[in-house]
């Protein structure tokens, strides 16, 4: 029997999914952090006051952790699909297709690192939010908890994104078609209580809804769906994205011919 | 065992390209190995199946006894990749490239540095460790996969058409590292269509066309076979039996045809009067067509465009 480290191969692919983005740190951490205070500056102070409250908190208060949960998203989604592509089209993700590395330890690796910016990026936009208000914190573990699983769930869904991309254009279509209209519409703004009830139905199918009102629960302690309807629904996407992930990274598709 | 054992070996591509038809090559431990045809004949996808990056259609491949399909990984470790095409990132600096080569096959990080040291050195690229790589040369960028393939030093390199495209210096030296890494025990397949190539450097040969490989001998025996040519003689008059032809291989096909295997450094007229002695007359002869011949005149041909 063959064994190796899997530890090795592994952070090798986390030190180098890092050190990739933070070396073009204007790309990746700057912008989330400026266009994130202009939603505190214009959504929280300017026109937040004119709103008043919101399920009883200030609308900064209500709004500050969807807009974190917002860059954590796009950035765990962003990390992956950017960086599995351009392996798949500079062709590198060969060094690591030769190589004895069980598949799952190569998903694992990008996973991390769409981790890492996720966390990385939510901070800095939790610190620049820190200016604009005192942010609450309800619970650290159920807060923590929701960053992990939702850059886990992003990090997949960018990942299968980059598996079946063909040409740069792939990679952006489904971050402005999908994901920017799921985000907006997944509470970040306003509470679905404030939608029509057939709207509100139709919510219920947006993954993001969860993610956010988990969030807004571990800040703030107050959410427009249960806790643990949340959990679940983010362990069921967590789980489902796994199995297709490796399903198509065992089968090659999208890399081998 | 064998370093590589390849099974009637398929791969048809989506556009139902036969691009294998069902090869088997075996290639001994320590040897120097060539593959060698003319382009599209299917070498890259022979390469592209042994280290995992293509999807066979049916066959089996065995990498020093480990069966490519049930141990994968161990088949894997086994070897090192020169690829026909350039597949490094361009943002990575040369050492950075070959150290996380390392870290993929599992090889501790100082361990991987010593051996970075050694094989960059060697390359002669030690100096440009710290350069991007997008700035390398294009003999250059192909010493740094050969540097690449080795920090884990495997038992077998591969190499596919590592010498297409880089100037004859170069080239000679890049042969001269090759010979010996060889010497020191790591066997070598490499694929070419130069048949100076295979000459300079292999001890064996298989020669593939059209997905089909339709030699697989040593290099000497492949030779002395290319300095030979059949000539077919008709004849006027049918004959029983062939004479003595003083030294010629001759047979007779069948009472009016005569075949001999002529070296080229002979002189034809010898024959002629052999056959005058025996008063067997020719009306006509010609040389037989021979799918060796045939592939290497593709192969010239295929080098002079390139
Ligand atoms: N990805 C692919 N899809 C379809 N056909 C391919 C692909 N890669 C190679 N081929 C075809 O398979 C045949 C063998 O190609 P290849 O193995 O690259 O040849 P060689 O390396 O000997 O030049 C060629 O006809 C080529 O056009
Ligand atoms: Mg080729």
């Amino acid at each position: 029997m063959y064994t190796q480290s899997l530890f090795i191969p592994f952070s090798t692919i986390v030190i180098k999914e890092v050190s990739r983005f933070t070396r073009i740190w204007v790309q990746t951490i700057l912008p989330p952090a400026i266009s994130m205070t202009l939603y505190f500056v214009i959504f929280g102070s300017l026109i937040g006051p004119r709103i008043g409250t919101m399920n009883g908190f200030d609308y900064i208060d209500y709004i500050a952790p969807g807009i974190i949960m917002m860059s954590v998203i796009n950035n765990a989604y962003a990390n992956v699909v950017s960086s599995f592509f351009g392996a798949k089209f500079q062709r590198h993700i060969e060094e690591m297709l030769v190589a004895p590395i069980p598949v799952f330890v190569i998903l694992a690796g990008y996973i991390t690192g769409g981790i890492v910016r996720g966390f990385l990026v939510g901070t800095v936009v939790t610190i620049v939010a820190l200016f604009f208000t005192d942010l609450h914190l309800y619970s650290f573990p159920i807060t923590i908890a929701v960053v992990l699983m939702t850059s886990i769930v992003f990090s997949l869904g960018g990942l299968i994104n980059a598996i079946f991309a063909k040409k740069f254009d792939d990679i952006s279509i489904i971050p402005t078609f999908v994901l920017t209209p799921l985000i907006y519409l997944g509470g970040v703004f306003y509470s679905i209580d404030m939608l029509p009830e057939f709207w509100q139905k139709v919510s219920v199918f947006n993954p993001i809804l969860y993610m956010v009102n988990a969030f807004r629960y571990g800040m703030l302690g107050e959410s427009d769906i249960s806790i643990t309807h949340a959990f679940i629904m983010l362990i069921i996407f967590t789980i489902t994205l796994l199995i297709v992930c490796l399903q198509l990274l065992n089968k090659g598709i999208g890399i081998k011919t | 065992m064998s370093a590589l054992e390849i099974k009637n070996l398929k791969k048809t591509y989506r556009n139902k390209l036969d691009a294998l038809k069902g090869i088997n090559l075996n290639v001994q431990q320590g040897d120097f190995f060539a593959l060698l045809g003319p382009n599209g004949a299917g070498k890259s996808t022979t390469i592209g199946i042994i280290c995992g990056l293509v999807n066979k259609t049916s066959g089996s491949i065995k990498v020093f006894g480990h069966d490519l399909d049930t141990a994968t990984n161990a088949a894997k470790a086994c070897i090192g990749i020169v690829p026909q095409e350039i597949n490094f990132s361009q943002f990575e600096t040369c050492l950075g490239i070959v150290l996380n080569q390392g870290g993929y096959y599992g090889i501790k990080r100082s361990i991987a540095m010593e051996r970075a040291e050694k094989y960059l050195g060697k390359l002669g690229l030690w100096e440009r460790r710290n350069e991007y790589s997008r700035n390398l040369s294009g003999g250059m960028k192909r010493r740094l996969m050969i540097a690449r393939a080795l920090i884990h030093e495997p038992k077998m390199l591969i190499l596919d058409e590592p010498t297409a495209g880089v100037d004859v210096e170069l080239r000679r030296s890049m042969w001269d590292f090759l010979i010996d890494i060889n010497q020191q025990g790591i066997t070598i397949v490499l694929t070419t269509h130069y048949l100076e190539e295979a000459e300079s450097l292999c001890k064996n040969i298989a020669i593939i066309d059209k997905g089909d490989i339709i030699e697989d001998t040593s290099m000497k025996n492949l030779l002395s076979k290319l300095n030979k040519e059949t000539f077919v003689f008709d004849l006027v008059d049918p004959i029983e039996s062939l004479p003595e032809l003083n030294g010629y291989q001759g047979r007779l096909k069948d009472p009016s045809t005569i075949e001999v295997e002529i070296e080229r450094k002979n002189n034809i007229n010898d024959l002629f009067n052999i056959f005058s002695k025996h008063g067997i007359n020719v009306c006509s002869m010609r040389n037989k067509s021979n799918r060796l011949e045939e592939l290497f005149l593709d192969l010239l041909n295929n080098n002079k465009t390139h």
